[in-house]
């Protein structure tokens, strides 16, 4: 298991759970770099004359879905520009996710695009390494990335730069245990269930009702009651 | 929010005389000074168990008065973490985590995660296998579309449509019952096949189904049509324009509602469904009445799509003839050393993917429901992915109550057509 694995804290005061199955599998999928990599959708080729720099690679996979790798430092330029240019237009953000291949590869953003009028499908992705979890947020281009950007953060710790509202979304705020779909997550949780419980019985339940969870009118506090709980054992 | 001038009318409490005649009254309607009052606006929690919330959502909302200054939901009250989960299982043993995310058209999405499966696959299905999978859908949306129906009216102060519509889904769960045995988690698809052949009868089921139908939508169309508190409740009410629509990733009944033809099935074809002869209703305005008009018309559509399938329902093996997916028959078990150990090999290990990622949309009762799959050569996905209609289109309700009465926000969560299991997976 390679530096993917981080337990939360230095030196916990409660059990950890052994960790999960990480790099049990390693995917080795094919990669076509070069600049001869065949393709079916000709935007890929128009890709690739407007953005030489960009475009690290691409794939056909499944038969014939293309996929476009580009680099992250440059992802919002690309998208924007696959959206705008009418020969492209490229208008529906149909997900945006990201794939954890556990092992210490990097994690990849996919986005999957498609165009209304065109009826042309794309698919982008951009790797990042484990210890540099950041890229641009695609929400000035999309509304509909707003929400779908949260939960990539939530469940991979991706940080997407210029989002409104960097917060996570199907956890709770206070979730101490990580990032749940990374492979050096185990199955049941980071902490035990006795540690969970405590946790969840040590919150407090005035938190969801506070001003603050209104978001992006004043900074919401992560966690504000897992510290005392911890030093008063009385709680 | 801005003081307001007060002016109080007469005749609020007068104070008659023995002959009726009128002793004291309120002054004559007068302007108050404006009332050096501060004003905040205040924080209403809705949910997440609230009727109205269509499941575990919870939505904090900020009022100024009644008008609604912004929403905030929040989610995760019913995360699961299936997207965790299906990586520690076979592709075969996802198909139960499947039909739990919405529950109120399983079948839809049993199927749309084994096509996307068998894609990444290479798999073929028969024919037969193909009609009726989209006599499954079809059959689900309708069954999805009842329930929206239903609760929407109840949300607009309705109750009968209610009752009609879940007559008719009643017999919906009869029909996923005589196939699965299950009324709601069916888990009846199965890589490569559906889980048995269908029973016998059954079509004559969804044919009387599918006849009886549009009696009942006829009703509740004149129950709610052009009802005064049904349209005054809805027209105009959080409407959203084409743009801004697809910007926000709207899909299904509510992009269509605002004028764009996008449809899954039209625009990127499966199943032969470019050979289907059905229309897409679009709307005009966006708001929540043709919401309402949208989804009507898509449940008489798709019981022409049923009718249509059931015509063309071919002969023939339901499950494709490949022994590395297909498990052998009990009786071949029973009889056969090789078939039973075939049998166990295929449990056990499971059937292997090819590494590469495969994504498939269908449309959905609620939207594009995209299933995203990336295996690694073996019998276990290294992700498995949902894009989730009612999560997407969800995201848009901010946008569309702000300004609107607290009242209004109820009308435009049920337009939404939301599923928690699905939004919070």
């Amino acid at each position: 298991m390679s530096g993917a694995s981080e337990p939360p804290a230095a030196a916990p005061d409660f059990d950890l759970v052994s960790l999960g199955p990480s790099g049990q599998r390693d995917a080795q999928g094919v990669r076509a770099t070069g600049s001869e990599a065949p393709h079916l959708n000709p935007s890929v080729a128009a890709l690739r004359e407007r953005f030489p720099g960009a475009v690290l690679g691409n794939q056909v996979t499944a038969g014939d879905e293309d996929v476009v790798y580009v680099d992250p430092s440059r992802i919002v330029e690309v998208l924007r520009w696959l959206r705008e240019d009418p020969g492209q237009h490229y208008d529906h953000l149909a997900d945006l996710t990201a794939v954890d291949y556990g092992g210490g590869r990097p994690i990849e953003v996919v986005y999957q695009l498609w165009s209304i009028p065109r009826r042309a499908a794309l698919r982008l992705k951009c790797e990042l390494s484990l210890d540099a979890l950041e890229v641009d947020s695609a929400t000035a281009i999309w509304e509909g990335a707003n929400w779908l950007e949260r939960e990539v953060y939530d469940m991979y710790g991706v940080e997407f730069r210029g989002h409104p509202d960097m917060r996570r979304i199907l956890m709770p705020d206070g979730y101490a245990e990580g990032h749940p779909l990374r492979k050096d997550f185990p199955l049941r949780g980071r902490f035990s269930r006795a540690e969970q419980t405590r946790r969840a019985l040590t919150r407090d339940p005035e938190d969801h009702y506070a001003p603050g969870e209104i978001g992006g009118r004043e900074p919401q506090l992560v966690a504000p009651h897992d510290e005392h709980a911890d030093g008063d054992p009385e709680r | 929010m801005a003081t307001q001038s007060a002016s109080y009318a007469v005749g609020r409490n007068p104070e008659m005389g023995p002959g009726g005649e009128l002793v004291a009254s309120p002054a004559a309607p007068f302007d108050a000074p404006e009332p050096e009052l501060g004003s905040q606006t205040m924080l209403v929690n809705v949910g997440p168990q609230h009727p109205a919330t269509h499941g575990v959502l919870r939505l904090v909302v900020e009022l100024d008065g009644e008008t609604v200054v912004s929403v905030t939901p929040r989610l995760g009250y019913l995360h699961s973490s299936f997207e965790k989960l299906g990586e520690y299982r076979t592709w075969n043993q996802i198909i139960p985590l499947t039909d739990r995310m919405d529950y109120l058209a399983p079948l839809i999405y049993n199927c749309a995660y084994v096509m996307a499966v068998e894609k990444l696959m290479g798999i073929e299905v028969t024919e037969r296998c193909k009609v009726t999978r989209v006599v499954f859908m079809e059959m689900d949306r309708i069954f999805s579309h009842l329930l929206w129906l239903g609760t929407w009216s109840i949300d607009v102060g309705a109750f009968t449509p209610f009752l009609y519509a879940f007559q008719q889904r009643e017999k919906v769960y009869t029909l996923h019952e005589a196939f699965t045995g299950a009324r709601i988690t069916t888990s009846a698809t199965r890589i490569g096949g559906m889980m048995a052949d269908l029973p016998e009868g059954w079509t004559e089921g969804v044919r009387e189904f599918a006849d009886n139908l549009p009696a009942t939508l006829d009703e509740i169309d004149t129950l709610l049509t052009c009802n005064a508190i049904h349209v005054g409740r809805t027209q105009g009410v959080g409407a959203i324009s084409a743009d801004e629509a697809v910007n926000h990733g709207l899909t299904g009944a509510n992009l269509r509602a605002s004028g764009v033809p996008y449809d899954v099935r039209k625009d990127r074809p499966y199943y032969d469904y470019e050979s289907y002869d059905f229309e897409v209703p679009i709307g005009c305005h966006g708001d929540c009445y043709d919401r309402y008009l949208v989804r009507m018309e898509e449940m008489r559509q798709s019981l022409r799509i049923l009718q249509q399938a059931l015509d063309r329902l071919p002969d023939g093996p339901m499950d494709v003839p490949d022994p590395r997916v297909t498990l052998p028959t009990k009786t071949e078990c029973m009889s056969d050393m090789e078939s039973m150990i075939h049998h166990f090999k295929l449990i056990t290990e499971g059937i292997p993917a090819p590494a590469e990622d495969c994504w498939f949309s269908v449309e959905g009762s609620k939207g594009e429901l995209g299933m995203y799959v990336v295996g690694d050569g073996g019998p276990k996905p290294v992700r498995w992915r949902i894009r989730p209609p009612s999560f997407v289109n969800l995201s848009a309700i901010p946008k569309l109550a702000e300004g609107h009465l607290m009242a209004d926000l109820i009308m435009i969560n049920a337009s939404l057509d939301i599923v928690l299991g699905e939004i919070d997976r």
